[in-house]
């Protein structure tokens, strides 16, 4: 049974305008389009289609539509299109649905329901395109004091602070690993990141000896797969990052199957090529908190302590219990990664129910930690479904100190958010190591897109700040009177730390 | 058993207190000024509770701008605080009667070695719940009504108590604190907790008076033509939020520590969040509140020096902390690093006294005006130099802090007047 | 005060040409080493540490090849991310000894924790007596590397999980005699590579993973790790002793473990 009756897109072709030039059939890498040379016909098979865009944008004369199937199945809210398309791709199967990206589901972005204040009378705005306003980001453990000393007549530092990372924008870049993405992804995001004065993450798959020139600007991952980590590894980065969960899919690993493994990417991974990377749920030196800090000073101790470590994890209930023991465990920087989270490739029933939203998870660990007085001792980052620059300033107004971006990396590259990414075909050459796609993404243009987009984003960051009154972003961090709530329950409120609009 | 005759109980067991205290004012009845245990309505909203106002955890928080005056004698020569109250009021444009306050250093030549708390009481109930801590806690040397005086928009004036008290020896040495952590923890925990309670001042030798009204009336209220002090600080305020209530009013004052300020910090809550960290409770929901706090860390604490806990409230900007010498710019980094919350965003101006020392300064963009007047052995800082002139027409030489600059007079030896940036003084 | 300057006067710190001596009584891990550290960069080769106590990472981060003697109790995550140096126990080794190793050689006179030789890459391990839970978990193969595990004694349930190359061998010896120990569970589960050769035991082996006997080829790479082993310990050699239908041979039947359960 194919389903075809009910597949969920279609694709339309105005046979007037189609020229048979055959651009789609060479595009799409999921096999959609054929050419019939005994009609002389282009073919779709439209049950093959997930609506990627990569033939309408190549097809030279406009002959194509892709579009929502209207022969749907029977409209439930219960039972709705998705829920039927999904029991019936099982019963064909006998497997667990795997998917791209990130959780889509209704009701979790939060961001919309906050609303920022801005400056009338009682203090003045700033103009950020004439007064300096500072997005500048420092990343790492703070003492509590500073504490000084005399020193040929003068006051010195009396002890030296931990490593930090110092970052121009409070954007990074998220992890992607090599094998998750190929690596000219890799590469633009690192130049994106260096062009910006910010830092690009990686992943859990190595570093590639290409992109360690770029070390200056990439924090290096370390996950319980332990791909290409070596002394070396750890210290071609500036920071080190234990990642012991995402939120895509927290509590389980990831594995990246064997016909990804290529030559290189085994290289990479130091791995053989051709078999599964599995990267297991826990890391096995890792089955508690004091575990976790066995391993923190492991890492600090293979980069001698001129490296910050963070620990990511997905945001889970009680993310600021964990929270606040990871702090207490000696990491330096703290990466929350929210239900939003994406990924290469998840379990679609994990992906979609495990974790919460950032927004809440933020400001739950960004009060447990002041409630503790050891907010300022860690850095906060954080991740998962930030879509806009208006989305960074709530984020660090709920208490982050900067945020990773993924997929909005990932869109500005070319991604249309189609969730194939699992297959490996991604048409637009992003989550695809195959050496021919990947050749469709160029590496220049790429890196001035990425670029471009935390450019923007900053700015907008910077207008925002401007029009509250504030010009450093230090203000900014925790300022929840500069929030309001629109359509939140009291509960959410109470959680969010914000008065309701109009308050 | 009341508190009079506890007093009483006091006074005769006391050497100090048996002396006639201050010639002027202490000892002194209550002049039973209007008090009311039980308020109408619109009063109760005036004198908002603290437990409303911080039920939800998130506080509301009072917007001021106003009038900022500052003067110092600094031969620590006692004056009336008459000339600050000729030049608050000319600049009356700028409040509009909702508060004002005055500080006053020097004023308690008779206790200088006490800790001298002004507390203002809604209640009798809250006044027993503190005098209950007092005594618990302080050898207590002398407790009084601060004599006060009707005057004109001061009919629903709360009751003003000040005592004269040193910490318990036996609890001070239990608890292995300095004296001045043992007073600020008895502060902020009767600021914090106890209702309709909330202590203005608490330095040794320093006294706030203070509350809604015009400086005229709050200063005719407070009967403060009776003081004398080397040094005074006062405040007319524009608030624009809510009806003024006593407490918020200005200076604010923690130990010998007084702020007044002008402008509003759009950092407010990043500041408040973190002088929570430390343990400190902002009750009153003020910027002075977090500023006094921010200054009491760094400089008391904390150790920072003045000029150095300048760079912490305004910071200077990355790129001139980039383009320092190396040493420099680490120990900015570093401070930027670990005080960056308690930078203080949007326009101020901030007067703020010590004993010995009063200091102006304002914002790193230089939003709200300062103006500083050298006269002999007087100083004054002003939020307008008309003020200065009223009193003192002629002046040896006129100060304006730049951004991020303070100006600074010193009473201890070397008697100064300098302006203080980062990492530098110089003279004026 | 330099921990150098203050340890050398006490004689607790003796420097030799390439030799030194090191008292690690009350010594923190970080000062510890960061005291090898400096030692290897001044061209120490050989370091004999006494009165170790629990200090951890012990040989992390060391850019130079170095032999470690180590007298004591060495704590967890023993020669974690070492790249070639030799480490010498002479006592019982805590959990995650080896730890993401890279190359080198861990020598334990006595017993390890769990989690050894996580994640291993290369080098090798040999442990006298028994070997916790989880050994050699997620080791992998790459290239020119391929790490060894070689356990005397018994090892704890889940051995070889993961494992993606490599090889374990487990000897099962108790003290002078050659009988059995050991009967670890889940013995390779989610393995897709390498090779686990276990003595005298019965298997308890996880899903996708082959059981056998041992071939001739087997038996010989075995024999010459055994003498390695006996060679370590200094114990006599009875290489001989062993024969070949004592032993069982665990491998994945699958490099894609994994194939087939998502889609
Ligand atoms: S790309 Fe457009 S014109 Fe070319 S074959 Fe496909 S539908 Fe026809
Ligand atoms: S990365 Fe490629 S496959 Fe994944 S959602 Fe984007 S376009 Fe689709």
């Amino acid at each position: 049974m194919r389903n075809r009756a009910a597949s969920t897109y279609i694709v339309l072709r105005k046979e007037d305008k189609c020229t048979k030039c055959r651009a789609c059939v060479e595009q799409c890498t999921y096999g959609v389009h054929s050419y019939n040379p005994a009609k002389n016909v282009i073919e779709s098979k439209s049950w093959l289609c997930s609506n990627c865009l990569r033939c309408v944008e190549f097809c030279p004369t406009g002959a194509l539509t892709i579009t929502r199937n209207p022969n749907s199945y029977r409209m439930g809210h219960h039972w709705n299109h998705e829920a039927i398309m999904d029991v019936k791709r099982q019963a064909e199967t006998g497997s667990a649905l795997l998917e791209g990206m990130g959780c889509d589901g209704p009701n979790l972005t939060y961001w919309d329901r906050l609303l920022l204040n801005a400056c009338q009378v009682t203090n003045p705005p700033i103009d950020p395109i004439r007064e300096p306003i500072e997005t500048r980001v420092i990343l790492g453990r703070r003492p509590p004091r500073v504490e000084l000393k005399p020193e040929n007549r003068r006051l010195m530092l009396k002890n030296e602070l931990a490593p930090y990372i110092c970052a121009e924008t409070p954007i990074l870049l998220a992890a992607m690993s090599y094998g998750a993405v190929n690596l000219r992804v890799q590469e633009a995001m690192a130049r994106a990141a260096i062009e910006c004065g910010t830092y690009f993450n990686c992943g859990e798959g190595g570093l590639h000896p290409e992109l360690r020139r770029y070390g200056s600007h990439i924090i290096v991952q370390v996950a319980s797969g332990r791909f290409g980590v070596d002394i070396e590894y750890l210290n071609s980065g500036v920071a080190v990052e234990i990642k012991i969960g995402q939120g895509a899919k927290p509590g389980i690993g990831g594995h990246l199957p064997g016909e990804k493994v290529t030559e290189d990417i085994a290289m990479v991974r130091m791995i053989p090529k051709g078999t599964d990377a599995l990267s297991p749920a826990p890391h096995h030196d890792v089955y508690s908190i004091e575990d976790l800090r066995q391993l923190i000073y492991a890492l600090k101790e293979a980069t001698e302590y001129k490296k910050p470590v963070a620990v990511k994890i997905a945001a889970v209930h009680n993310a600021a219990a964990i929270a606040s023991g990871i702090a207490r465990a000696g990491a330096d920087i703290i990466v929350l990664d929210g239900v939003r989270g994406s990924t290469g490739a998840a379990p679609k029933a994990i992906r979609d129910n495990m974790g919460i939203p950032i927004e809440l998870a933020l400001a739950a660990v960004d009060r447990r930690l002041r409630e503790e007085g050891i907010r300022s001792e860690v850095s906060i980052i954080a991740s998962g479904g930030i879509r806009s620059g208006a989305d960074v300033v709530k984020a660090i107004a709920l208490g982050a100190d900067a945020v990773y971006i993924g997929t909005a990396a990932l869109i500005a590259l070319g991604c249309t958010l189609c969730k194939m990414c699992y297959t490996g075909r991604c048409a637009w050459g992003i989550a695809t190591t195959d050496a021919e796609l990947s050749k469709r993404l160029n590496l220049e243009e790429g890196c001035r897109r990425v670029a471009n987009l935390i450019k923007a984003w900053t700015m907008e960051i910077k207008e925002m700040m401007g029009a509250m009154g504030i010009d450093t972003i230090e203000a900014l961090r925790g300022n929840r009177e500069l929030l309001r709530g629109v359509g939140l329950t009291e509960g959410e409120l109470r959680v969010l730390g914000i008065k309701v609009a109009g308050e | 058993m009341d508190w009079a005759s506890r007093k009483n109980k006091f006074s005769s067991s006391n050497t100090l207190a048996r002396q006639p205290a201050n010639p002027q004012k202490i000892g002194t009845q209550c002049r039973g000024h209007h008090r009311r245990t039980r308020r109408s309505p619109d009063e109760i909203t005036m004198f908002q509770h603290k437990d409303q106002r911080t039920a939800s955890r998130i506080c509301e928080k009072s917007i001021s701008s106003c009038a900022l005056f500052g003067l110092i004698n600094l031969e620590r020569r006692r004056v009336t605080c008459n000339e600050a109250l000729r030049a608050i009021s000319c600049m009356s444009e700028r409040g509009n009667g909702l508060g004002a306050g005055f500080a006053g250093y020097g004023i308690y030549p008779h206790f200088t070695d006490a800790y001298a708390l002004h507390v203002m009481y809604l209640d009798d109930k809250a006044k027993r719940k503190v005098e209950k801590v007092l005594m618990r806690d302080f050898q207590v040397l002398l407790g009084e009504e601060i004599p006060t005086r009707r005057a004109r928009s001061t009919l629903h004036a709360p009751a003003f108590w000040r005592y004269f008290l040193e910490p318990a020896r036996s609890k001070l040495q239990e608890e292995e604190a300095s004296p001045d952590e043992y007073v600020v923890s008895r502060v902020m925990k009767i600021n914090g907790e106890v209702e309709g309670a909330y202590i203005l001042s608490s330095g040794k030798d320093v006294g706030v008076f203070k509350g809604v009204g015009f400086p005229r009336d709050l200063a005719e209220f407070f009967r403060l033509e009776e003081y004398r002090g080397y040094m005074w600080i006062c405040h007319a305020r524009f608030p624009t939020n809510t009806v003024g209530w006593w407490g918020g009013a200005h200076p604010f004052n923690l130990l010998d520590l007084s702020v007044a300020h002008n402008g509003e910090l759009s950092s407010y809550d990043v500041n408040r969040r973190y002088l929570e960290m430390w343990g400190y409770k902002c009750v009153m929901h003020t910027d002075s509140e977090v500023i006094s706090y921010a200054l009491d860390l760094l400089l008391r604490r904390h150790a920072i020096p003045m000029d150095l806990a300048l760079a912490v409230l305004a910071p200077p900007y990355w790129d001139e902390i980039d383009s320092m010498k190396c040493e420099d710019r680490d120990l900015l980094t570093a401070l930027r690093r670990v005080y960056g919350e308690l930078a203080m965003i949007g326009p101020f101006s901030i007067i703020a006294a010590r004993h010995g020392e009063m200091i102006g300064f304002v914002d790193r963009k230089k939003l709200r005006p300062l103006v500083g007047g050298v006269r002999g052995e007087f100083f004054y800082l002003s939020s307008e130099e008309s003020a200065i002139r009223l009193i003192s027409p002629t002046l040896d030489n006129v100060v304006r802090p730049r951004a991020g600059e303070a100006v600074i007079a010193r009473c201890e030896a070397p008697r100064a007047v300098a302006m203080l940036s980062t990492l530098n003084q110089k003279e004026v | 005060m330099d921990l150098r300057e203050s340890l050398e006067p006490r004689g607790r710190l003796q420097v030799d040409g390439n030799v030194a001596l090191l008292d690690a009584t009350g010594l923190h891990y970080r000062e510890l080493n960061a005291l090898m550290r400096r030692l290897s960069a001044e061209g120490v080769e050989n370091v004999e540490l006494h009165n170790v106590n629990g200090q951890r990472y012990i040989g992390t981060g060391l850019k130079r090849p170095m032999n470690i003697i180590v007298r004591g109790t060495p704590g967890n995550d023993l020669g974690m991310f070492i790249n070639g140096q030799r480490i010498f126990v002479y006592g019982n080794a805590q959990d995650g000894c080896g730890n993401t190793m890279n190359d080198g050689l861990i020598v334990v006179h006595g017993s390890v924790g769990d989690v050894a030789g996580y994640a291993m890459r290369g080098g090798r391990i040999f442990v006298r007596d028994d070997a916790g839970f989880r050994l050699g978990i997620h080791m992998k193969e790459y290239g020119g590397k391929k790490p060894i595990i070689v356990v005397g004694g018994g090892a704890g349930d889940f051995l070889g999980e993961y494992m993606a190359g490599g090889l374990i061998l487990v000897l099962g010896l108790k003290e002078e005699k050659n009988e059995c120990v050991h009967s670890p569970k889940f013995v390779g589960v989610g393995m897709h590579g390498g090779v686990i050769y276990m003595r005298g035991c019965t298997i308890h082996a996880g899903k996708n993973v082959l059981v056998e006997g041992v071939e001739d080829e087997d038996l010989k790479l075995i024999r010459s790790l055994v003498e390695d082993y006996f060679n370590h310990f200094n114990l006599d050699l009875r290489v001989n002793d062993f024969i070949s239908d004592e032993f069982v041979k665990v491998t994945p039947s699958t490099s894609r473990p994994y194939m087939g359960l998502y889609r």
